[in-house]
């Protein structure tokens, strides 16, 4: 039996910076990640905004940037003209093309090298609780069943979030409508545009959109995201897919090397994420922006803050409901609002016809915004078309 | 007098799989779960949702859908 302050479940990028930071704390800390190499398979578009590096004090490093990108750009179902998102506008919004194998690996290191261990080809096979309380794993270890026993359990095991249901969260997405089913192909020898990353909006990818994420030169992240209550058949997803791409000449010409799926979830903040001794944090914590579909931060700050509260927690022997609801009202005051706002925008958006939505993305393309990010584009949409975002009123 | 009845076998084509996980989470029954890189099916505990199927990126599970006497 090991004993430890923090288990960490999980090795993305919501698990390495709970890890990280809790070992900076001083807490014993151990990270165990079920696949045997950290980072592998990517699972993802691979986009990030520049902002959350500075906020956990990340250095941006070569070894993990594919691109950095200028701007991004929204297209509507006509492709013609698109929304443009420059990056002196967007500031923190635009940002890099991520190497994720790397970025995953390079923060994994990082809680490594603050003093956590981590532990490869380790799936946890069930809960250890006492007293209503997780007090631990099973863990599968170099072919034996390990017990681990730990004051606080953080769960970062992504959108599969086994661990939390285990224990008796109610973390499952049940509605349909707040499940994307994404696949993506790494493309290569193809024609794009290295500066910006490339968004398509419409029927093309109905419930979600198409994106195109350069990583330099000739090469891209080619994918669809699309509501799974807007997919009736087996394959229909990559169809959509293959069709945008047979209808690009420029992406039509390349190969595709690598293939990359997963499920996102695009709900509103879910609550209860805690319990005593347990805190879900990222994906498992249906921390994605339901708009946007961009998880990798919101991970990173709520890795954070389940290694702050743990901190607390340990030294104060409190594993108490009220002190777990510490770690909530932290994700709460940070993402709640957004969530909802972007929620009822993408239910809405999914709703619009071909030909609104390509009057929404005119208008605001006309549009000179001083700032630009969700917020400000359904602003801009208001201004012209206030009964598109009448829902919205109270939340932008 | 017969009685019919309906059952549906749930088959997972490891060709098609990528084993993303993505099926795992949308299990509303916690009836799926990927045991390193093979996607199990718990029979028992699945309700035949479908989230599975539509929602799985490479279309690799299907159901048999079988109808008749059993």
């Amino acid at each position: 039996m090991e004993t430890y302050d923090v288990l960490v479940i999980g090795g993305g990028p919501g698990g390495s910076t709970a890890a990280r930071y809790a070992a900076k704390y001083g807490l014993r800390t151990l990270m165990i990640e079920k696949r045997p190499e950290i980072g592998s398979p990517v699972r993802c578009g691979e986009g990030l905004s520049k902002g959350i590096l500075n906020e956990a004090d990340i250095k941006p490093d070569k070894s993990f940037i594919a691109n950095e990108v200028k701007g991004a750009r929204i297209y509507g179902p006509s492709e013609k003209r698109p929304i443009i998102l420059q990056s002196e506008k967007a500031g923190n919004e635009v940002g890099f093309v991520l190497e994720r194998d790397k970025f995953d690996k390079h923060l994994a290191a990082l809680a490594a090298k603050a003093g956590a261990d981590v532990w490869v080809k380790s799936p946890a096979l069930g809960v250890i609780k006492e007293d209503g309380k997780v007090a631990g794993a099973k863990i599968r270890h170099e072919n034996n069943v390990v017990e681990v026993r730990a004051k606080m359990v953080i769960a970062a095991d992504g959108f599969e979030s086994e661990f939390g249901r285990w224990a008796g969260l109610k973390s499952v997405i049940l509605a349909r409508n707040d499940i994307i089913s994404a696949l993506q192909y790494r493309m290569i020898n193809i024609d794009v545009d290295p500066d910006y990353t490339d968004f398509y909006l419409g029927s093309i990818a109905p419930g979600g959109y198409i994106w195109v994420f350069p990583k330099g030169e000739g090469m891209a992240n080619v994918g669809i995201g699309s509501s799974i209550n807007f997919i009736h058949n087996r394959l229909e997803l990559k169809n959509y897919l293959d069709r945008f791409i047979e209808n690009h000449p420029g992406l039509k010409k390349g190969q595709d090397i690598q293939l990359v799926t997963g499920g996102v979830s695009v709900s509103k903040v879910k609550m209860p994420i805690t319990m005593p001794g347990l805190m879900l944090v990222g994906d498992a914590a249906r921390l994605i922006d339901p708009i946007t579909g961009g998880g990798i931060a919101n991970a990173i700050v709520s890795g954070m803050y389940a290694a702050q509260v743990s901190k607390e927690a340990i030294e104060s022997n409190d594993y108490s409901p009220q002190m777990m609801g510490k770690y909530e009202k932290l994700v709460k005051d940070r993402f709640e609002r957004k969530h909802l706002r972007n929620w009822v925008a993408k239910e809405k958006l999914a709703q619009l016809s071909d030909e609104t939505l390509d009057k929404l993305v005119d208008i605001v393309s006309e549009q000179v915004l001083t700032t630009i990010s969700v917020e400000a584009i359904l602003k801009a949409i208001a201004e012209k078309y206030p009964e598109v975002v009448k829902e919205l009123e109270d939340l932008i | 007098m017969v009685e019919l009845k309906v059952k549906t076998e749930m088959d997972v084509d490891r060709n098609l799989c990528n084993y993303c996980g993505a099926c795992v989470g949308m299990c509303p029954t916690d009836a799926i779960w990927l045991d390193e890189t093979v996607i199990k099916i718990h029979e028992e505990k699945c309700i035949e949702c479908g989230f599975c199927i539509v929602g799985c990126p490479t279309g690799a599970i299907n159901a048999e859908w079988f109808h008749g006497n059993l």
